[in-house]
Order: C-alpha cells, then sequence, then structure tokens
C-alpha cells in the first residue's frame, strides 16, 4: 500500500476538520488573518439543503455535520448515509465537521444521538439533493423523473441523455429545502449503508501526520500553562511573579483573582514556569465536605422525599412475600483521556477565534461569550479532534483557559496544553451513586414486586451558556458562579427497568462535594449495574436460571433475542460454573430507547492469590439498521473493554488536600495484562430505523462481571470497583 | 543554561540551541515539528510519546535532550519508506486499529521494537510489549490483531 494510493490530498482534507484557507498541510502557510477570516460562508439555515450537503465545482460531495468526530468514527458513517442517497460513491463524498463558521448548530455530540440526529438531517438532505438534481434533469431533457437513474452521480435517461449532478448544476450552488418528502431508498437497495468501511483519518494516525488540537501549530504561536489551584475552591494570596516573569524565554504571568497562567515563547519554557508558580504560591484552602469515607452512608441518610419517577406497585406490596434487600454503590470515576485537554485562542481585531475538541462548538461559543462579556458574533469556534473524551471531560475548560489568555493578551495565537495533573485533578467526574433496591420473587422466579431508591450528583453540567460552569470562571477577581442544572434525567438513565413488573423508583438529588458532569452513558452505567446485580440476586434467591428470569419479565422480542442469541453464542445452557470459573450475563435496551445490548463475562478465579481475571466476554448488540458495520463492532468492543476498566479498577479518591488520583500511578486503568478476550456480534435490522450504540455496552458490562465473580466465588461483590479484596475467599 | 545539542533523530543530525534539560519530546513536536509521538503524562506512565532510542521503545517525556546526543532516535514518521508505507502501518490500517488514535503512536513504535526483535510473538508477548501504553477507548484487542498481522507481513516480505 502506497500513501498515493489513498490520495494523500484527498486523505488530509477530509481528515483535517479545519479545512478551506484553514487546511492542514497548508498550515505553515496560512496567515493568522487567512485562518480567522470567516470564509465565505453564508448561512442558509437549517432547512436549506445547502447547509448540510453541497455540490462542489471540482466533482465532489461536502457533508457538513454539527457533531464531533471524537473517535467513534462519526466522519465515515455520515459520508455512507449521504452517498448511499445521493448515489455516489465514497470517494466523491467529503465532510466537514463542527465549526460555528460553517455548520449548523447541533448542540453536543453526546448521548449516542449523532446517527440519530445528525444522520437523519443529512439522510434527508441528501434525498432531498437527489430529487432537485433529477427534477432539474428531467425538465431540460423534457422527461419524468421517473424515467431517469443515477449511476456513481451520472443522471441517465432510459437509452437517452445522461449528464452528471455536476453538470446540471453548471456551478451554481444547490437551492432548495429539506421537506423531508424527497422519496428515500428501501433500506432492501442499499449498497453502501451496512458495509464495514474503512475510516480514513487511521492513515494519518499510523504515519504521525497533523490531526489533533494538540498537534496544531500556527504561525506566532505562544504556550501557555495554566496554574490551577491546589484544591476546590482554594484562593491565591500571592506568586513569584517578578521570578517567573525573568525566567528565559516567560513572556509574562497573567493573573485574573485566582486564574494563574504563564506565556511563553517556547512550550518547554512555559511548563518550566508553571513549576516555579507551583513551588512558589501561596494559597487559601478549603476542605472537601463530606469526607470520602463518609460520602455513601451521607447519600443512603439524606432526609430528603426524592423525586419518584415511576410507581406502579399496589398499595401493600410489601406483604406479597418476603423482601430482599441490598445496597450497591457507585464511585466517582473520571473520563480519563489520554492526552490531555488543549485549546488554541487567538483574539485579533477584537475577534476571537479558539480551536477546541469540545463535544459543542456552538454552546462554547455561546459560553465564552458570557465569560469575556463579548458579542457571538465576534467568536468563532473550530472543532479539531482530540484524545477521545467519552463525556465532559476537560475540553471546554482549556477553552475557556485560552480564551481569557487571547483576551488578556491580544495577537499571537496563544496554546494551552493542560498537564496530566490537570486533566486528572479538574476534569468533571462520572458522579459517585448509591442505590437500595428492594424485590419480592416468588419461588418459581416471578417477580412480584421491585422498588430502586437511588441517589447520585448532576450527570450533566455542560456549559451550556452559563460561564460559571468554566472551572478558570469561578476563580476570576469577578468570579462567575457555578450554578447547578437543577433535577437531571441523566441521573436516573436506565433506572426503570424494562422488565414488566410492578415498580417504584425514586431519585434522590444530592450534591456532592467533586466536580461532576456527563461521562458516557451518564447514570445508566450505575443504574445498570445495580438493577441486573439485582435481577441475579433474585434469580438465585428464587433458583431461577439468570437468563431464564430476564427472558420471562421482558415482553420486547427485540430484547429477547439479543438475551438468546448471546446465550447460543456461548452455550449457556451447558455452561460450567466451576474449577474457579463462572459465567455472568446482563442486559439491557440503553436509555429504554436505544441499542439493545447483552453480555456474558467469564471470570477465572485464583483463591491462592486472592485474585481473579475476566478471561472472555461476549456482547450482542441491535442497533436497529447498520451504517457501518466495522465502526459499530469497534465502538462495541471500545466501551466492553472501557467499562471492564471502571468496573475493576476505577475509583476517583480524594482528601483533606484535594483530589488524591491525580496521575495514572493513583488512578490505574486496565492495562494489556487485564483485557479479556472480546467477541461481538451484531444483528442487522436494515428494515428499522438506526439507534445510538455508542454507550450501550457501558452498564450491562459492569454487572455482568459482577455476576461472573458471583458466579465464580460465591461473593456477591456491590460496590464497585470490584477489586479483589472485596471477595470473600475464606 | 541553553548549549548546544546534538541529537540524530530519524537519520539526520540536528543542531539545537536548548537548556539540556528538556525532555525529548518538547523539541521533537515543536522545534522538528514531529507529531508523531504525544504528550500524555509527562511521567512514563502512559506511553504517548514513544520513539525507538537505538531500537528501544522508551517513553520521551522525561528523558533529556542533553543525555540523547550519542543516541540513535527514531519516530514514527521515520517508519513509511517514501510512499511505501511500513507493514506495521498497513497492518493498522487493514484492521481499522483505532478510535481516537491518540495512542497508535506508542502501539505501532511499540511493536516495531517487538517485531524487530522477536519476529513471530506469542499473544503474550505482544501483550507484554503493548504493555507500557494505555489505551482508553479499549481498542486494545484490535492492537493485539494488528501486531498479529504486522507479524505475518514481515515475514512473508523477508522470505
Amino acid at each position: 500500500m502506497k500513501l498515493s494510493d489513498i490520495n494523500r490530498r484527498k486523505f488530509l482534507k477530509q481528515s483535517g476538520q479545519v479545512l478551506v484557507g484553514f487546511n492542514l498541510l497548508p498550515l505553515a502557510f496560512c496567515t493568522p488573518n487567512q485562518a480567522n477570516e470567516m470564509v465565505e460562508w453564508v448561512d442558509k439555515g437549517r432547512d436549506a439543503v445547502d447547509s448540510w450537503i453541497r455540490l462542489n465545482p471540482d466533482g465532489k460531495v461536502t457533508v457538513l455535520t454539527g457533531k464531533m468526530e471524537l473517535g467513534q468514527g462519526i466522519k465515515a458513517a455520515l459520508r455512507q448515509i449521504a452517498a448511499e442517497e445521493l448515489d455516489v460513491e465514497m470517494d466523491k463524498v467529503e465532510i466537514i465537521i463542527a465549526d460555528t463558521g460553517k455548520t449548523q448548530d447541533e448542540r453536543y455530540t453526546a448521548g449516542s444521538n449523532s446517527i440519530e440526529g445528525s444522520g437523519k438531517t443529512i439522510r434527508n438532505a441528501a434525498a432531498e439533493a437527489r430529487k432537485i438534481l433529477l427534477d432539474k434533469a428531467a425538465e431540460k431533457w423534457g422527461t419524468s423523473p421517473d424515467n431517469l437513474t443515477v449511476s456513481n452521480g451520472r443522471i441517465s435517461q432510459n437509452g437517452g441523455e445522461s449528464a452528471s449532478y455536476w453538470d446540471v448544476l453548471q456551478g451554481r450552488s444547490l437551492e432548495g429545502n429539506i421537506t423531508g418528502e424527497a422519496p428515500k431508498k428501501d433500506p432492501k437497495d442499499y449498497k453502501i449503508i451496512g458495509r464495514p468501511e474503512p475510516r480514513e483519518d487511521i492513515l494519518a494516525m499510523v504515519t504521525g501526520k497533523t490531526l489533533y488540537v494538540q498537534d496544531l501549530r500556527l504561525p506566532g504561536m505562544i504556550h501557555a500553562r495554566v496554574m490551577r489551584p491546589p484544591s476546590y475552591g482554594a484562593k491565591l494570596i500571592n506568586f513569584p511573579k517578578e521570578e517567573v516573569e525573568g525566567l528565559p524565554g516567560v513572556i509574562k504571568t497573567v493573573r485574573d483573582g485566582s486564574f494563574l497562567a504563564v506565556l511563553a515563547e517556547w512550550e518547554y519554557d512555559a511548563v518550566k514556569g508553571l513549576q516555579r508558580l507551583q513551588m512558589g504560591s501561596q494559597w487559601e484552602e478549603k476542605v472537601l465536605d463530606p469526607p470520602q469515607e463518609e460520602l455513601f452512608d451521607k447519600m443512603f441518610g439524606a432526609e430528603d422525599n426524592g423525586n419518584s419517577i415511576e410507581n406502579s406497585l399496589p398499595s401493600g406490596w410489601e406483604d406479597r412475600g418476603e423482601i430482599l434487600e441490598t445496597a450497591y454503590t457507585r464511585p466517582f470515576q473520571m473520563h480519563g483521556s489520554i492526552g490531555p485537554s488543549c485549546a488554541i485562542a487567538q483574539m485579533d481585531n477584537g475577534k476571537l477565534t479558539i480551536w477546541s475538541h469540545t463535544q459543542g462548538v456552538y454552546p462554547m461559543k455561546r459560553t465564552i461569550a458570557d465569560l469575556l462579556g463579548m458579542s457571538e458574533d465576534n467568536i468563532r469556534v473550530i472543532g479539531v479532534p482530540g484524545s477521545g473524551c467519552y463525556g465532559h471531560n476537560g475540553a471546554d475548560d482549556a477553552g475557556a483557559d485560552a480564551a481569557l489568555l487571547a483576551a488578556a493578551h491580544p495577537g499571537p495565537p496563544i496554546r494551552v496544553q493542560w498537564m496530566r495533573m490537570d486533566e486528572h485533578s479538574w476534569e468533571p467526574y462520572g458522579s459517585a451513586m448509591a442505590f437500595k433496591m428492594k424485590g419480592i420473587v416468588d419461588d418459581s422466579g416471578n417477580i412480584e414486586a421491585w422498588k430502586t431508591e437511588l441517589w447520585s450528583d448532576a450527570h450533566s453540567a455542560r456549559p451550556g451558556g452559563k460561564a460559571g460552569h468554566f472551572i478558570a470562571a469561578n476563580t476570576l477577581e469577578n468570579p462567575k458562579k457555578f450554578e447547578a442544572g437543577g433535577f437531571s434525567a441523566g441521573s436516573y438513565r436506565n433506572a426503570v427497568p424494562l422488565y414488566g413488573f410492578a415498580r417504584e423508583i425514586v431519585h434522590h438529588d444530592f450534591s456532592t462535594p467533586l466536580r461532576t458532569s456527563a461521562m458516557r452513558g451518564l447514570g445508566a452505567y450505575g443504574n445498570i449495574f445495580a438493577l441486573e446485580s439485582f435481577m441475579d440476586e433474585l434469580a438465585h434467591k428464587s433458583g431461577t436460571d439468570p437468563l431464564e428470569i430476564r427472558l420471562r419479565h421482558l415482553g420486547d422480542d427485540r430484547a429477547k433475542e439479543v438475551l438468546e442469541t448471546l446465550a447460543k453464542k456461548i452455550d449457556w445452557a451447558n455452561r460450567k460454573n466451576n474449577n474457579n470459573q463462572g459465567w455472568g450475563l446482563s442486559f439491557a435496551k440503553y436509555k429504554n430507547a436505544a441499542s439493545y445490548f447483552a453480555v456474558a463475562a467469564l471470570v477465572e478465579a485464583d483463591p491462592g492469590n486472592k485474585d481473579f481475571k475476566v478471561k472472555k466476554m461476549v456482547g450482542v448488540i441491535d442497533a436497529g439498521q447498520t451504517i457501518n458495520l466495522d465502526g459499530l463492532k469497534n465502538q462495541t468492543e471500545g466501551g466492553m473493554i472501557q467499562s471492564a476498566s471502571w468496573t475493576l479498577f476505577e475509583e476517583v479518591k480524594y482528601d483533606s488536600n484535594g483530589i488524591v488520583s491525580n496521575t495514572w500511578a493513583s488512578y490505574p486503568i486496565m492495562r494489556f495484562s487485564h483485557v479479556p478476550e472480546i467477541e461481538v456480534h451484531v444483528i442487522d435490522r436494515p428494515e428499522e430505523e438506526p439507534l445510538g450504540a455508542g454507550e450501550a455496552a457501558q452498564g450491562p458490562v459492569s454487572a455482568a462481571i459482577a455476576n461472573a465473580v458471583f458466579a465464580a466465588t460465591g461473593s456477591r461483590v456491590r460496590d464497585l470497583p470490584l477489586l479483589p479484596e472485596k471477595i470473600n475467599w475464606a | 543554561m541553553i548549549k548546544e545539542i546534538r541529537l540524530n533523530v530519524n537519520g539526520k543530525e540536528h543542531t539545537l540551541q536548548i537548556d539540556p534539560n528538556t525532555p525529548l519530546l518538547y523539541p521533537l513536536r515543536n522545534e522538528l515539528e514531529l507529531n508523531g509521538a504525544k504528550y500524555g503524562c509527562g511521567l512514563e506512565q502512559c506511553g504517548s510519546c514513544m520513539v525507538l532510542l537505538d531500537g528501544q521503545a522508551e517513553p520521551s517525556c522525561m528523558r533529556t535532550c542533553g543525555s540523547l546526543e550519542e543516541v540513535e532516535i527514531q519516530t514514527i514518521e521515520s517508519l513509511a519508506d517514501g510512499e511505501n508505507l511500513h507493514p506495521i502501518q498497513q497492518a493498522f490500517i487493514e484492521t481499522q486499529a483505532a478510535q481516537c488514535g491518540y495512542c497508535v503512536n506508542g502501539m505501532v513504535i511499540s511493536a516495531k521494537a517487538l517485531l524487530d526483535q522477536n519476529p513471530d510473538p506469542t499473544d503474550e508477548e505482544i501483550k507484554e510489549a503493548l504493555q507500557r501504553v494505555l489505551c482508553r477507548c479499549g481498542t486494545h484487542s484490535r492492537f493485539i490483531k494488528a501486531v498479529k498481522l504486522s507479524s505475518e507481513k514481515m515475514n512473508s516480505s523477508t522470505l
């Protein structure tokens, strides 16, 4: 294989995201003015076909999406959808992602919504574009569009004339709105959707080409490091300003209240400046309360009444039988991006440009406007991929840091790179959660009653326009205070069982001392851990097979089918839970509205060494219509391994001095030695709507492992992570 | 503080005016404009910044420039021979072994060091060779497949 085989220019264009006047290769030749200009882009609004699909004079199609490439491979899948409906080959289709100067506002790339949301709009726009082009050709040739066919962008009349889409347009843009009425293809006829489509950005990854925001080197760019306070709420008393500003290469320090940064010509000089700041500055600190060892007791003991999410329990349900009562906990866990957050910002004649790996370029623009008191019209946010984020990590905060510094030091592009400790200590974590479960099951495995009570802090605190959501904003001389977002549906995501039995679900908002926000799956991870562990406990209590008890209470055929397929793949009926080996299984339909996922884990215990290992995991996913088969498998495998890492190893620790888990040594995650064998099976349903899949695996994997630990050791571990020392080895 | 340091990177001599205590990663990414090695932790815990030092896969985020004047440094940018991708690069593309891709540099460099010394590694040996590199997307099983395929490709091309 040669680089030229893949057409390097085209490849870089597609993987670039920065595009037109600000492409990747030309970066070195690109002046700041070019980089900042708002290119010849006219926003025609959400309804215009042209806002989503453009036919360029060079014979290419450009797809425009407001969604961000996060490593989930969204670019390939959205290109497939456009290529399919337009009847052009994939090599003609390019894509531009998240850029407030070019794409529509699609808010956040989150919640496994991109295929269902952006994908649907792009499909409609592509179908509409095809119809407009066919109508034009038919009119020109004096025939009906029904007599025309399209192959790879060329329209032909039966035995008559032919012309390409681009011939038809003659350099003009595609005028028309998305009506939703243009005919869309019958899934039976799909040629491109559903097939495995290689991601083109992998070439850039393996050759070390510019790809991430961390890699951008703009002309005249300078480097910054922000000195974060030693702990939440700490106030800066003083810092060695003159000493740091006297260091070689340091341009200046910037202080605004307790927000403190150093700017330097060269990156390592900024790092050295930061080290001096860390050694020489003094802070007044605040203690975190409650301390970690009291957190769950405080949650369980909270005296609010909670919010009833659903209640179908009849009165007197407690008397229907013996109540099984258990409690589960999930600790704070971190996104743990491998590349710490980074952003570049430049203030040029009152116009601010930010390059960021944010999940939402438009929300960031609004929030930065609030932070700096600027008009949104003077801000452009360009989305450039970063390291995988898995939710709301430090990306937005790094963007705010860079914006504050660009405002304080106009002119050059300023690159802010967070250090490892910044990301570990300051990212907003997935909230700690606590669960109290009650259930009644009869001797034949019929669940008569079920009650879940759950406690959680917020699962979304994204900066949707309020600057107080940026950590830097809280520390300014005139701080913007964080305002909690109120009742958070993310907390009880998947708390309501898909199973059909009488139940009550009660959710309590609990304010924890740590910063929390959206992490892959939100509350679904903890809720499914509790729900599916408890299903297993009810199965064992009633002597029912764990598969059987689930199937019996499910009415949804697709839910049953993922479980039945899984059972076949691992030969569940003949499994052997002995020799310290045990299988556990688990199931959920993500959000009770997206993909169906069933998973089984095989755990092997080593009582001699008081240790255990997950040997194998097998997953079955039904994401409706499959767009990119290989992408779906890759996302699912990844979700399974990541969730296994959360489940087996991860817990953010804090003490009175702040966050203790501030490096990979104090917050270990899964490494190769612990990676189990993984199998993923896909049930493709071309006739169904595609369902979000990126977060489907997170919850079920946790309970499958816990259930397998029980099968292998007889110990029921109800507190995550499932550390070997929590098992009763006696 | 600033000294003249000579580094041999990807077969070329570079003379830098630099603080000899600067970790190698910084001039690689800035002065030499080689983006392949990534900043991940600065503590030799994650392997994002792997390079080959005399053929061994090593993190570049703590090793100082002053200590590397006599060492042959190779980065991921040197693997392709002009337009021809290295079999390891081909294998990673063919197996689509990446999600966000931030750790791919560490995986490819570790695979190169492994396969140069052990052309036919077992799964366990592959895991051991990649152990220092953290991946957060959970692409591990694909990386193992990619390294196996790399080994097949390298062995068949030397026959």
